[in-house]
This record gives structure tokens, sequence and C-alpha cells, in this order.
């Protein structure tokens, strides 16, 4: 039973990662219906960013909110140069522009820092909280800034007359320009948030993942699966959907011994298709009616 | 001499590649009611859409002075033209108070923004009662009202209204035209009204146009179109 608890704690530790990206990912996709496949390494850069300023002397919590700040602005640059100009071009244009922004950033990290691992400190430590034996100080801490944050963009999107603007420009942009709302810098706006929100979920996991070009990789994998399970449509969802996909990943790999560590990845992939397949929406998403 | 707030000049707009219309020439009166009428497929909504920037366009459209063409939807808006699109362009997911803010969106005092919304609230207060409610589930009228009330959120000095009859019961449209009347009297607010409803549209305006094809083929005060004999076969029925 203490195996059992121990293994949804920190199955919840790492969710709340999954749930990060998944919030990033679905930010992105309500504002341009696309979901963008550089997000993951758009945060394996901000972490390598942290590192640097760490390198340099910064203290850790110094290059943490430096690192957001850095984040958010790259956001905000990649869209207003990259995929502004795009706005109207078709799927594919995006698909390949995702992928060509991924391996972009991929060499470029491991031109600027090269692709040996390293190690990334945690500001919590790695004893035990409270001398408890069922979850770690940075598995403790991982959860609190991840619902911290939660509740941060909850405010902002509910409270925040910025906020309603960037989900009026997301929900409907043409009206959005006829109450003389700046759709376009909504949507900047918005890639901003989720590369920012992602430099924090990097930072998050990199002491355990350590610290690499390719760290984000499968973190992303089972982020697409927390937001498709959740909606793409429904950030609430994508994050519960997050936490849902990181505590059935820990205890799969813990209880069924055929899965074991090295077919974890396999389940994020079975569960999008199987959402995919079975509720396409997901479990909290609308689906989409075009009329044609 | 009255002023115009809005002067048009051979305006052509497109969707794409289609021409929809070929040089109109009209104008706005400050402080007046002015109504384009026309069969569908007139030009009508995109004679709207065109002041807005929502299509292609060319020639020349002077607000108060200053040249639109060429700026973008959210530059025109912010110079004070609220927009009541075809199909009300409500919100659908956010609450009836939601969208009537989103409407203030431009607006900086939290302290006007709020009795504004009073305001609106005084004209149509089944809105008041539905303020919590999402927008969406809203019927037809509501959802009109709102789209009135959201663009008087902006305090416009031109209001462009598509066809604020379509779908509405003859009682509700009725009332929504007496309080457009008291709204264009008290607001000062000059408004552009396209319309089926030519009679209903022709009470209202003091001026009109009659649009055919991308053209303008009759045009003067509302009392001598009323009067028209073509117009009335054609559009009036009587």
């Amino acid at each position: 039973m203490e195996l059992f608890i121990q293994q949804v704690v920190a199955g919840l530790a790492t969710g709340s990662i999954y749930a990060c990206m998944a919030l990033a990912l679905v930010m992105i996709y309500q504002a341009i219906e696309h979901l963008n496949f550089a997000q993951g390494e758009m945060a394996m850069f901000s972490t390598f960013i942290a590192w640097q300023l760490m390198q340099w002397g910064v203290p850790y919590w110094g290059a943490f909110v430096l690192t957001i700040g850095i984040a958010f602005a790259g956001g905000v640059f990649i869209e207003r140069v990259v995929l502004a100009p795009l706005h109207n071009a078709p799927i594919l244009s995006h698909v390949v522009t995702f992928i060509a922004l991924y391996v972009i950033i991929n060499s470029f990290a491991g031109f600027i820092w090269d692709f040996t691992v390293k190690p990334f400190p945690t500001p919590f430590g790695t004893s035990p909280l409270l001398g408890s034996n069922l979850i770690g100080a940075h598995q403790a801490g991982t959860i609190a800034v991840t619902l911290a944050m939660l509740l941060f963009l909850f405010v902002f999107f509910r409270y925040t007359r910025i906020g309603l603007a960037m989900r009026a420009a997301a929900a409907n942009p043409t009206s959005a320009k006829l109450v003389g709302i700046r759709v376009g810098w909504m949507t900047a706006l918005g890639w901003g948030m989720a590369a920012a929100i992602g430099s924090v979920a990097g930072m998050l996991i990199a002491p355990i993942v350590f610290l690499e070009p390719n760290m984000m990789l499968s973190i992303l994998v089972y982020a697409f699966a927390g937001a498709v399970l959740g909606g793409l449509t429904s950030p609430g969802g994508a994050v519960l959907g997050g936490l849902i996909v990181g505590v059935v990943e820990n205890l799969a790999g813990t209880f069924i011994p055929v899965i074991g560590g090295e077919l974890k990845l396999t389940i994020a992939l079975v569960i999008i298709v199987a959402v995919l397949v079975w509720k396409p929406s997901g479990l909290f998403g609308r689906s989409i009616v075009v009329r044609v | 001499m009255t002023k115009n707030i809005l002067e048009v000049r051979d305006l052509h707009a497109a969707y794409g590649q289609t021409r929809v219309l070929h040089g109109l020439d009209f104008t706005v009166e400050e402080g007046g009611v002015t109504t384009l009428l026309g069969a569908n497929g007139a030009g009508k909504t995109t004679t709207l859409r065109a002041i807005c920037a929502m299509t292609g366009t060319r020639g020349s459209m002077r607000f108060d002075g200053i040249e639109l063409v060429g700026k973008s939807t959210e530059e025109i808006v912010r110079l004070g033209v609220a927009h009541v699109p075809d199909g009300r362009g409500t919100f659908t997911k956010m609450t009836a108070e939601e969208n009537l803010q989103l409407g203030a969106m431009t607006r900086k005092k939290a302290r006007e923004i709020a009795d504004d919304i009073e305001r609106i609230y005084s004209y149509f207060p089944i809105l008041k009662a539905r303020r919590d409610q999402q927008a969406g589930t809203l019927s037809g009228g509501e959802q009109q009202m709102l789209a009135v009330g959201r663009a008087l959120m902006l305090r416009p000095r031109l209001l462009l209204l598509d066809e604020p009859s379509f779908g509405l019961a003859p009682l509700v449209t009725r009332e929504l035209f007496s309080i457009l009347a008291t709204i264009n009297k008290q607001e000062r607010c000059s408004i552009l009204l396209v319309e089926q409803n030519a009679s209903l549209a022709l009470n209202l305006a003091d001026h009109a146009y009659l649009l055919e094809t991308g053209r303008i083929v009759i045009s003067g005060p509302s009392a001598q179109i009323r009067e028209d004999e073509s117009v009335r076969a054609a559009y009036l029925g009587y």
C-alpha cells in the first residue's frame, strides 16, 4: 500500500510537469488551432539558458525568474517573426514550420552547449520531505510550483481584462477585432505565456532527467497524451489529463512487470491512440463541427 | 449645414477575386440615421464589412476626415466605429456581461465602463437578468440586444447595424427599433443601417440608398424614397 501511494505521489509530481507542457500546447492550439511540435524544444532551450545563467553565478531563483522572462520574450519573438506571416497558410505549412523550429532549436542548443548530459540543480533538495518517505522534497516543490502557476493563470484569464481579451481573441477572432482587440498581439502574448510555462516545466524536470538537448522529447509525448486525453480545447482538461498520464505511467511502470521502465513511453502512445479512436474530443473538450 | 461623419467615394470591394461593390458613393450625416436597402446579394453587408476593412477595398472612405482605406479593422474600431455584424458575433462561451465588457476593451476608465454597462441594462433590462448566463444560450432577440449593447460599449461615433431585425419576432423587432431611435437621439451616435425590412428601415432612417448588384441606383430622403414607385413595388410591396 505504501508503495502504491508513493507511486501515485511520484506520478503526480511528473504529471504536473506533463500538465504544464499540455497546458502550453493547448494555449497555442486555442489561438491558432495547430499543435506546436517545438514546444518541448523551446522549454529545453530555456532550461539551458537557466543553466548558463547559473554558470555565470546567478543564484537559482534569480535565474528561474530571468529565464521565465527570456522564454516569454522568445515565445513572442517566434510568433511575430515566424508564425504571424503564416496565419492564413494551410496546415502543412504549419507542420513543416514546427518541425523546422524543432530541429533548429535542438541543433542550436547542441551547437552552443554540446550534447553531453549536464546535471541541473534543484532548489528544494533531494531529501525526503519532512522525514516522511512518501514524497521527496523536489517532488513536493514541483507540485507546489505548478499549482502556484496554474492558480496564477486561472486568475489571470478569469479576472483580468487582458485575460478576457486573450480568451475572446482565441474564441472568436472576427468579433474580437470588431471590439478593437489586437488579435495578432494576443496570439503573440499566448505564445509568450506558453513558452514561459514550458520553461518552468523544463527547469523542474531537468534535475530528474538531466539537462541535454533531447531531454524534452519523451516529456512532450506524455504532454501530448495528456492534452489529447483532457481535450485540446480545454485548458483545465489538459492539466487534469497531464496529471492522469503521470500517475498511470508510474503505476503501470511499477505494477505491470512487462512494462517496467522500458515500455513506459508506449503507454502515452496507447493513450493517444485510444482517446483518438473512442473519444476524439477528449474527456473535457468539445467536438468541433465545421460547416461546409 | 450638417456635417458628414462618413464620406464614401468610389468604393470598390472584393472577396479575393470576386468583386462585389463597383464604385459606391454615399455619406452618413453626423447624428443621423442612414439606411442601405436592397435585395439579397446587392452588397449591403459587404459595404459594412468594407468600412471595417474586412474585405479588400479600393477608393476612399473618410470618417470625420480620417481616411479609413488602408487601416486595419482594430484601428478603425478604435477611431469609434462600432459594427454589429451579420450573425451577431456573440462570444458564445462567455457570459452576457463579459460580452459587454469586451465591447469596452479599448477604453481605460473602469468607473465609466461600469456606468455604461448599467446604462445598457437600462435600455435592455432582459440583459441584466441574463448577465451571468452564457451568451450562447440567449435567445436570438437577446443576442441581438447583446450585440447592440456590446457595440455601444465602445461609445461609438458611428454605429453600423447589419440587419438587426434578422430572425426576430415582429414585436421584438419593433421594440429593438424604438430603442435604436432612442439611442440615436440620446447617445448622439450616427447610424448606418442595413436592413431587408425596408419599411422598418425607412421609418427609422432620415436618408436612404438603394443598392443593386454593387451599385447605388436611387438615393434620397427616406420620405421621398418611400413614395418612389419602383422602390414601393420592388421592396415595400404595396
